[in-house]
């Protein structure tokens, strides 16, 4: 459908990961340093001048693999290292949370105050490196340049597009169950109270005319809700308020996120063969192509950190009974075209951690990154 | 006034889009037909007017080239001709038509698509039977490519191209099939707000345009010669359609209207939305000052769900059905 969801997949997901290592380095006492070359490493990935331009051509979004592989490339653009059960939380986490943000989204077009709301934190992360400030600022103008011109009925299929890409996951966040903003089975709370978004009137009238265009009657029905007018209209420009909250960094709360998930990971339904298309595999290289490579001189350590305590959670699901009901199918994709689509990604994908992450961290069953990837 | 039934459980969730309900009652057999569509996949179920018996089947966007990427479907919907029922399904690279009951396609029509993409989506969207034997389906272009349909086989051909709108169609409606006269008997809709009023024949006449206010107006409706038309902005607005003469505006919805539908024989409207809100109202045309009337009859709250179909199931509003977003059920209400 829509040709223009890449930049925004990218700056909405890349922010929501950034929002969440952020708060995870802090906690587990990372040194300022350290913390500072992973937020630079990976801001100055993702806003690559390269990396943008691909994203910014025209172009359909493609499957959840390929986004995986690129959302994990930008991490490892940095001197951290995540393993691949960490990454696969990361993933589900921020994948929920831009759901939670499109679903919720007041009008179509306040999609671009999500992303301006994104893209003004990450400025704040990497405030103390200009190189990497005038990236994002670089790539914020040509966000406003490409986008603004978009009408709300594009903005519409852009949505549209994003929640066909998202619909049926329901990966329970425990931050998004505690502020309530998601059921216990998953979906997001719809509320029909509240102020109705800017430019759309408070339901409740119904107004009729007379052939010369005049207003004989005024009458009013009961909305089912309690509805109030809408407030300011958020900016578009490069600075100033965006009024909606959607989009801003919500893990402020200095502990763990966990995600519920029973032991079998989610796979998407894919009623076609699960054959990784020629155009996706030439999008994926263009895209690894174009992002700047890290290479860390041997003698530089680069640190390993474990997101989120597997064993933990597992106890906390069992706890929770999740055995009751299951919340999505699992599905075990081994058709032997598959093979051959892992050892193109593979190829693509070369210079992926090369190092073994340390024994006593809690690498699951020490998959490796690429087994991982036969996992989806 | 309604009250809730038992939900049809479908194979796959309902993906955001509008107009996503298709329903075809077939009588002589005490069946209704629902189409919901999944992204790449329509699924269709077979519903017995006892409520015993349910039938499922899914139908794909047929792929020339398995090695491209899946085509999404726009939309699904019934054309019932005086002739035949068909089934229309329209993707991001063509139109499939079906036989009603989904067991055969017909006739495949491929979407021009450029070799290197362009900012513009291609698809084809909005769907409507007209006349003896005409299916009228829009695209991303805003053209309307109107098809000649025999009463029998797969001889569909292409006559003619409407060209009336510059944005993108997102519904299309009639009335008057078959014997009835009417001044114009089709509508379509386009992503500007914008409203086109055609009388089908051997050669389509554009009667009318009505013009939008930029928002998309994103589900259409044609009953007695009245628009009815909901926007993104939650409103709906009831014009004369030959004149454009503005009957009546509701504010109807807190966010974009997904679905509008009318039960001809009893005027009753269904109205649906992201908002989580089902409504029904009722149109009454007054003869001497030959205005409508809207009045509102009943809400409906689908907790949590952005709504993405709702239809009439009978030609009087005895019953509904609703899909949203995400869910894997038909929602049922009847009258109690």
């Amino acid at each position: 459908m829509s040709m223009r969801t890449l930049p925004l997949v990218f700056i909405n997901l890349g922010g929501e990961m950034l929002y969440i290592l952020d708060q995870r380095l802090q906690a587990l006492n990372t040194s300022e340093d350290n913390s500072e070359k992973v937020m630079n490493g990976i801001v100055g990935a993702m806003f690559s001048k390269d990396f943008m331009d691909e994203l910014l051509k025209p172009q359909q979004l493609y499957s959840h693999r390929t986004l995986k592989t690129v959302l994990t490339r930008i991490a490892h653009a940095s001197i951290m290292r995540l393993n691949p059960a960490s990454m696969d939380r990361l993933y589900e986490l921020v994948v929920m949370a831009f759901k939670y943000q499109i679903f919720l989204c007041p009008r179509p077009k306040d999609l671009l105050l999500i992303t301006y709301n994104h893209i003004d934190t990450i400025r704040e992360l990497v405030k103390d490196t200009p190189v990497v400030v005038n990236q994002v600022g670089e790539t914020h103008r040509k966000i406003i340049e490409v986008y603004s011109s978009l009408s709300e009925g594009e903005f519409q299929l852009l949505r549209q597009t994003l929640l066909i890409f998202f619909q049926d996951m329901h990966v329970r966040v425990s931050l998004f169950l505690k502020i309530q903003v998601q059921n216990p089975n998953g979906r997001f709370a719809l509320s029909t109270s509240g102020p109705v978004p800017h430019g759309i009137d408070v339901p409740g009238l119904i107004r009729t005319f007379d052939g010369k265009g005049r207003e004989v009657r005024r009458s009013e029905f009961p909305s089912g809700g309690s509805y109030s007018s809408s407030v300011r209209e958020g900016c578009f420009e490069l600075h100033g308020d965006r009024v909606i909250r959607l989009g801003t960094d919500m893990y402020t709360v200095n502990h763990p996120e966990e995600t519920h998930t029973p032991k079998h990971t989610f796979v998407k339904t894919d009623i076609t063969p699960n054959l990784l298309a020629k155009e996706e595999l030439n999008l994926l290289a263009r895209l690894m192509g174009s992002m700047k490579a890290e290479k860390e001189p041997k003698a530089e350590t680069g640190f390993w950190i474990n997101l989120f305590t597997t064993d933990q959670e597992e106890e906390e699901a069992g706890a929770s009974g999740l055995a009751e009901e299951p919340l999505f199918e699992v599905i075990h994709i081994q058709a032997m075209q598959d093979e051959q689509v892992t050892t193109e990604l593979a190829r693509i994908a070369g210079q992926f951690a090369e190092e073994e992450p340390p024994g006593n961290l809690n690498s699951s069953k020490g998959d490796d990154l690429l087994a991982m990837m036969d996992d989806l | 006034m309604y009250h809730k039934e038992k939900s049809i459980q479908i194979k796959n969730s309902a993906s955001a889009l509008y107009n996503n309900l298709g329903v075809l009652r077939i009588a002589p057999r005490s069946l209704t037909y629902f189409t919901v569509v999944h992204a790449n996949v329509v699924n269709m179920v077979s519903a017995s007017w006892d409520g015993l018996n349910y039938s499922h089947r899914q139908l794909q966007s047929k792929e020339p080239n398995v090695a491209t990427s899946t085509s999404l479907i726009m939309q699904a919907a019934f054309c019932a001709l005086p002739s035949r029922d068909l089934l229309v399904v329209t993707s991001q690279k063509g139109i499939q038509i079906y036989e009603s009951d989904g067991s055969t396609m017909v006739y495949w029509h491929a979407l021009d698509t450029p070799d290197t993409p362009t900012d513009q989506a291609v698809f084809a969207r909005g769907i409507s039977a007209v006349g003896n034997s005409y299916i009228c389906v829009g695209d991303s272009s805003g053209s309307i490519l109107v098809f000649d349909v025999p009463s029998k086989g797969s001889n569909i051909t292409l006559s003619d191209v409407l060209k009336g709108h510059k944005k993108s169609i997102t519904d299309i409606a009639s009335e008057c099939s078959g014997s009835q006269d009417c001044i114009a008997d089709l509508i379509s809709a386009d992503d500007g707000g914008n409203l086109c009023v055609w009388k089908s024949g051997e050669e389509f006449q554009r009667f009318n345009n009505i013009p939008g206010f930029d928002i998309s107006c994103t589900s259409v409706k044609l009953w007695k010669g009245t628009a009815v038309a909901g926007y993104g902005t939650g409103q709906i607005r009831l014009y004369e359609a030959v004149t454009g003469i503005l009957h009546a505006e509701v504010n109807a919805h807190a966010r974009w209207i997904y679905s509008l539908d009318i039960a001809p024989f009893s005027g009753l409207l269904l109205s649906a939305a992201e908002d989580s809100l089902v409504r029904v109202w009722h149109l009454s045309i007054k003869p001497e000052s030959l205005s409508v009337e809207v009045a509102h009859l009943h809400n409906e709250c689908v907790t949590d769900t952005q709504i993405c179909g709702a239809k009439f199931c009978d030609g009087d509003g005895h019953a509904f059905a609703v899909t949203g977003y995400d869910l894997s059920e038909i929602i049922r209400y009847t009258q109690s």
